[in-house]
């Protein structure tokens, strides 16, 4: 089987779903015969029709609400944000409306919200954040965020056939880097499962996204200098988070780094970190650490995202002073 | 007509009061505008600008035009097509050249991208990527002229696109409830990234979007820089003469992609082609000065080189000036702290202290409004 990347396994996901199931649809700004600024969408509106390959306005509250109205009838919207940043622009619909359709009003949302996330890319404020913390937040919402093409498809599938709203952040970062080989089949990764990414016994680096890959650089080079042995454990799902997991490695190494792109206050490593220090304290041989961006808006010249941003050097002298507790 | 889209009204009286000397700046600032961009697609392609490039090709009158129309003391909000109003209200090459090249003494310090920023003592407030949210900040914006009895009007450009997001609807209908000293205009360049105009909305043209809002709407020539002007000018009137809002459309289109790096696939054949050739506001300007002022070739020669050694001179000193310092990234996220610490991974604050800055850099300062 061929290696394909990041993006092209979530189309894949995209057009295998839209055959599997005729309720699922797309909508979003230029995702029609553009194929959406980044191309996601690409090849969907020649094979699927304008019927359910739909280009919307620049209206991103009318996306997120139309998805839920459709949703409450039976169809599985799948919408694209052009960018993550502009969820802020649906953050109503979404956190008032969407969230809590199920709860108050028995109204079920079975749809997927979609976009590039995330920096390291010189986007600048508005093309580079990383919202999640905010609808991990809101009970009712699912927030999904993989590392690898395998998990990119197969939560993506998942996200599909999933009966609430998933909002599944893409990082754009890893879009065209990473590549994987796809199982065979109708590959499914089930939300809620978190992944080991790495394997080790001496400390714990639990993260997500594009920091999966920087944690296991930091790994390698930590086993190379240092002799360290290093697990990664890579969230794949924020909400709802697999605590067992997380516990498991916890009560596996005694040692803990959380690693995020996300700012730091109110980040998910916050919520972490409580979730140790309630069910495992008694398992931990060191204070939980974190290693996240800074509270900055992200700013765009190099050096200036590039401090802000955390790095691989940053991951690196937090496990060894980990190590060294 | 309040409520009522008209091309009529008197058109072209104010544009009659323009001197030739007026007509030359015109045409000044339209050259500066497609010489610069032509300059940061040179720095582009050398990998010199950090991100994406925004042209405004083909569209150049519509910004000149339009922003010629304000006064010193007014404030526009530019979009991303309009950097030729910026220009117009005082951002220097200089600047702009810097902003794209991301460098640490550039209007935003290296934190924005290319055309966002600006200075409220000029009279330009920078955009932000979400697309429609100035127009609710140039309410508020206009509200406090309106508020102080000041004599200061605010001139807002929205996409055609922009026209369909919740801020701008929100914002117009705010303004025009307060009779607000306010122009919208609404930039039709018959796409927003790559979704033709007649998929963003089922109006037959966006002026008539005015009668819903109850403003004045008119729609003019986006390409005919006189035009341009005239008809904003007298929104510019009408605003401060406490007529409230104008919605204006301007017709025109847009010759290159989103960005630099839009391949225009999903554009009908030979529809930019036509443009140019036929409908071009810069040539259309040149032969205005040439039939209806008696300009000569040898003024046009002397105006096209001066803004070529501007922009020459401009460009040395922007390639010269150094990126930002990493810890400048901690300045100026709060007025009080003035900055932030770095994060103990970082072992930075020892640095931190040697790297004082003086009180107020990298800060807004928004004394002089
Ligand atoms: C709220 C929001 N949604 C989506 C985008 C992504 N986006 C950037 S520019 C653009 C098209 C803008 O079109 P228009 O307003 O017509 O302006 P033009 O580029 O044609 O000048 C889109 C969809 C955005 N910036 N903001």
């Amino acid at each position: 089987m061929a290696e394909i990347t990041y993006l092209e396994a979530i189309r894949e996901a995209l057009f295998e779903e839209m055959a599997r199931d005729e309720n699922v649809f797309m909508l979003g700004e230029d995702i029609g015969a553009f194929g959406g600024a980044f191309k996601v969408t690409e090849g969907l509106l020649a094979k699927y029709g304008e019927a359910r390959v739909i280009d919307s306005p620049i209206s991103e509250i009318a996306i997120v609400g139309a998805a839920a109205g459709a949703g409450h009838m039976g169809m599985r919207p799948v919408v694209e944000m052009q960018f993550i940043d502009f969820l802020a622009n649906a953050y109503d619909m979404l956190t008032n409306y969407v969230a809590t359709a199920r709860y108050r009003a028995f109204l079920p949302c079975p749809m997927v919200v979609r976009g590039p996330s995330g920096g390291y890319v010189r986007g600048g404020p508005f093309h580079s954040q990383n919202p999640e913390a905010g609808f991990i937040h809101t009970p009712g919402l699912k927030v999904v965020y993989p590392a690898t093409a395998e998990d990119a498809k197969g939560l993506m599938k998942a996200a599909i056939r999933d009966d609430d709203c998933v909002l599944f952040f893409e990082h754009k970062y890893l879009y065209r880097r990473i590549k994987g080989v796809m199982p065979a089949g109708d590959h499914v990764v089930p939300i809620g499962k978190a992944r080991t990414a790495r394997g080790g016994e001496d400390l714990s680096i639990i993260t997500y996204a594009a920091t999966v890959h920087k944690a296991v650089e930091a790994a390698e080079q930590l086993q190379r200098e240092d002799g360290l042995s290093v697990e990664v454990i890579d969230l794949r799902t924020l909400a709802p988070l697999d605590d067992q997991a997380i516990f498991d490695t916890v009560k596996k190494t005694n040692r803990v780094l959380i690693v995020h792109e996300d700012t730091r206050t109110g980040g998910i490593a916050g919520e972490i970190t409580a979730r140790i220090n309630e069910s495992c304290f008694a398992y931990l041989d060191a204070p939980v650490l974190r290693v996240t961006a800074h509270d900055i808006p992200l700013p765009y010249a190099p050096p200036l995202e590039d401090f802000v941003l955390p790095q691989v050097p940053d991951i690196v002298l937090a496990a060894r002073r980990l190590a060294a507790w | 007509m309040k409520g009522k889209s008209s091309k009529a009204a008197a058109v072209g009286s104010a544009a009659a009061q323009l001197t030739r000397a007026q007509k030359l700046e015109l045409y000044y600032w339209m050259r500066m505008t497609r010489t610069l961009e032509e300059r940061l697609v040179a720095l582009y392609r050398q990998t010199k600008v950090v991100g994406g490039l925004f042209r405004s090709l083909g569209q150049e009158a519509d910004a000149v035009g339009a922003c010629y129309a304000l006064e010193r003391r007014d404030i526009m909000s530019p979009l991303i097509r309009n950097m030729g109003a910026m220009l117009v209200k005082g951002a220097t090459p200089v600047e702009i050249l810097k902003q794209y090249m991301a460098k640490g003494d550039s209007p935003t310090r290296g934190r924005e991208l290319n055309i966002h920023f600006g200075d409220t003592e000029r009279g330009f407030i920078g955009q932000i990527s979400p697309l429609g949210d100035m127009v609710p900040v140039m309410a508020g914006v206009t509200m406090t002229f309106k508020m102080r009895g000041q004599d200061r009007v605010g001139l807002v450009f929205v996409g055609d696109g922009a026209t369909s997001t919740g801020a701008f609807h929100e914002g117009i209908n705010f303004a025009a409830v307060q009779k607000l000293p306010l122009v919208v205009v609404v930039e039709n360049n018959g796409y927003a990234y790559s979704t033709p105009t007649h998929k963003q909305t089922a109006a037959a043209q966006f002026v008539d979007k005015a009668i819903g809002y109850g403003v004045y709407g008119e729609q003019a020539d986006g390409n005919d820089v006189l035009a341009v002007y005239d008809v904003t000018k007298r929104a510019v009137d009408r605003a401060r003469a406490g007529g409230g809002v104008s919605l204006i459309e301007l017709m025109t289109y847009r010759r290159k992609g989103h960005a630099e790096h839009d391949s225009q696939s999903y554009v009908p054949e030979g529809e930019i082609e036509r443009w140019a050739a036929e409908n071009d506001p810069f040539d259309r300007c040149a032969a205005m000065l040439r039939d209806r002022e008696g300009v000569s070739p040898d003024e046009i020669a002397a105006i096209d080189a001066r803004v070529h050694q501007e922009i020459d001179a401009a460009t040395d000193i922007a390639e010269a000036s150094p990126p930002p310092e990493a810890l400048d990234a901690l300045i100026g996220v709060y007025g009080e702290p003035a900055a932030e610490k770095p994060l103990w991974f970082r072992e930075g604050g020892a640095a931190l202290t040697e790297h004082e800055r003086a009180q107020g850099w990298g800060t807004y300062d928004t004394g002089h409004v």
